[in-house]
C-alpha cells in the first residue's frame, strides 16, 4: 500500500547537536538518523560537526570518527570497508550506497544526511532489520537444482555460458537496490524486490540448472515479479554497478517466450 | 544477568520519500502514472463533447465555450501534454520490454527524450492550433 507519510512512531524529531572539537579547521556537518530501542522517544536527527581533516575520505570514516571521538552510542553495521561485504549499506545524501566506498565530498550540499536503508524496520540508529530481505532471497532457492545424476567431477559449463552470469554473480546482497524501489516500499511483503529477482535470473540462465520451469512457475505472480514498473532506482543506486531492472526484464521475457 | 523481560517496542519505519533524492527515471516513471490517470479524465471530457454534440447546437456551443475559457484551455493544454508524455514514455516501456536500452545511461537518455518530445509536441500542436484559428 502506498503510504507516503511515516507512521506516528517513525516521525523523525529534531535531535542533539554535537559541535566540532576545538581547533578544527575544516568542518562538515553530518545529519544522522538516531533511534534508541530502549528509550521511549521517536527517532531523531542528530547533527555532528566533524573535523574532516582528522578523518578519512569515506562516509564510513566519518561515522567511525563520530563513534570514536564524539558519540560512542552511535550504532551502524560495517565490516570489510572495501565494498565487498555489503554491511554498511545506508541512505547517504538521499541515495542508497555503501558508506565505505562513498566519499563524503561526493555528497552534494553543506550537510551530509545519513539514514538507514529506506522503508525498513529500524533496530537501532542505522541498523535495519533485514529478516524479510533475506527470507525473500532464500525463497528463490539460490542454489543449483539438478535432476540428472551427478557427474564424476564438476558440473561443466562453456565459457560462453559462464559469461552469462557476469553482472549477476557480483551481487553482495547489500539491499541498496531493493530498499531504493518504491514498489518494494509499498509492497515489500509480496513483491520480491530487485535483489532477489536479480538472483532468480542468475539461476534461471545458469546452463547447469535444471529447474528453469519450476523457477518460472514460482515467479509468475502479479506481485512477486510484476510489481516491477521499471522505475530504475535499483540500477541507479547499485554500488556494484549491476542492473537488477535489466535482469527483471529478462525474466519477464522468459515468461513470455515460453507461452508464444 | 541483563534484563531480558523488557518488552521491545514496535520498530519504526526508516524514512523513504522523506529523504530520497530523485533520479530522472523515477520522476518520469511517476509522471507516466499521473498522466495515465489524467487521460482517464480527458476521456470523460471527450465523451462529454460527443454528448454535447448529440444534444444539439446550443449544448455544443455551451460545451465549446467551457473548453474555450481560460481554465478550459489550461486543462486542454495539460491534457495535450499528458497525451504526448504518456505516449513517449509508453514507447520507452515497449523498448524496455524487448530487453533493450535498460542500461542506466540509456534509461536516463530515454527519460530526457520523453520529456523533450512531450514538451515540443505540445507546443507545436498549440502553435498549429493558434495559426489555424482553432483557439
Amino acid at each position: 500500500m502506498v503510504e507516503l507519510a511515516l507512521p506516528k512512531n517513525s516521525r523523525v524529531q529534531k535531535g542533539q547537536h554535537h559541535p566540532a572539537p576545538a581547533g578544527a579547521k575544516k568542518v562538515k556537518t553530518f545529519k544522522v538518523y538516531r533511534y534508541d530501542p530502549e528509550g521511549t522517544e521517536n527517532p531523531r536527527w542528530d547533527t555532528y560537526d566533524v573535523d574532516v581533516e582528522a578523518c578519512g575520505p569515506m562516509v564510513l570514516d566519518a561515522l567511525i570518527y563520530i563513534k570514536n571521538t564524539m558519540d560512542p552510542t552511535l550504532a551502524f553495521r560495517r565490516s570489510c570497508r572495501e565494498g565487498v561485504c555489503g554491511s554498511c549499506a545506508m541512505n547517504i545524501g538521499g541515495r542508497n550506497t555503501l558508506a565505505c566506498t562513498h566519499g563524503w565530498e561526493e555528497v552534494p550540499g553543506q550537510t551530509c544526511t545519513i539514514s538507514p536503508l529506506p522503508h525498513m524496520p529500524v533496530i537501532k540508529d542505522l541498523v535495519p532489520d533485514m529478516t524479510l530481505f533475506y527470507a525473500q532471497y532464500a525463497s528463490i532457492e539460490p542454489w543449483l537444482h539438478t535432476k540428472t545424476p551427478e557427474p564424476q567431477g564438476e558440473w561443466l559449463q562453456t565459457p560462453a555460458d559462464r559469461e552469462k552470469l557476469d553482472g549477476l554473480y557480483e551481487c553482495i546482497l547489500c539491499a541498496c537496490c531493493s530498499t531504493s524501489c518504491p514498489s518494494y516500499w509499498w509492497n515489500g511483503d509480496k513483491y520480491l524486490g530487485p535483489a532477489a529477482l536479480l538472483h532468480a535470473y542468475r539461476w534461471l540462465i545458469d546452463s547447469r540448472d535444471e529447474a528453469t520451469g519450476e523457477r518460472l512457475d514460482d515467479l509468475e505472480d502479479p506481485f512477486k515479479l510484476y510489481r516491477c514498473h521499471t522505475i530504475m532506482n535499483c540500477a541507479q543506486v547499485c554500488p556494484k554497478g549491476l542492473n537488477p531492472a535489466k535482469a527483471i526484464a529478462e525474466v519477464k521475457k522468459m515468461l513470455v517466450d515460453r507461452v508464444v | 544477568m541483563s534484563d531480558v523481560s523488557k518488552t521491545i517496542r514496535a520498530r519504526p519505519t526508516s524514512p523513504h520519500v522523506q529523504v530520497w533524492r530523485w533520479h530522472l527515471t523515477a520522476i518520469t516513471s511517476i509522471m507516466h502514472r499521473i498522466t495515465g490517470v489524467a487521460l482517464y479524465g480527458g476521456t470523460l471530457i471527450l465523451a462529454g463533447w460527443t454528448i454535447a454534440l448529440a444534444f444539439g447546437p446550443e449544448a455544443y456551443a455551451t460545451y465549446m465555450g467551457l473548453l474555450g475559457s481560460p481554465l478550459g484551455k489550461l486543462v486542454m493544454f495539460g491534457l495535450s501534454f499528458a497525451v504526448f508524455f504518456h505516449l513517449a514514455k509508453g514507447v520507452q516501456h515497449l523498448i524496455w520490454d524487448t530487453g533493450l536500452a535498460l542500461k542506466v545511461r540509456a534509461a536516463n537518455a530515454g527519460a530526457v527524450a520523453t520529456l523533450a518530445f512531450a514538451l515540443v509536441a505540445t507546443v507545436v500542436v498549440w502553435i498549429i492550433a493558434a495559426m489555424t484559428g482553432a483557439l
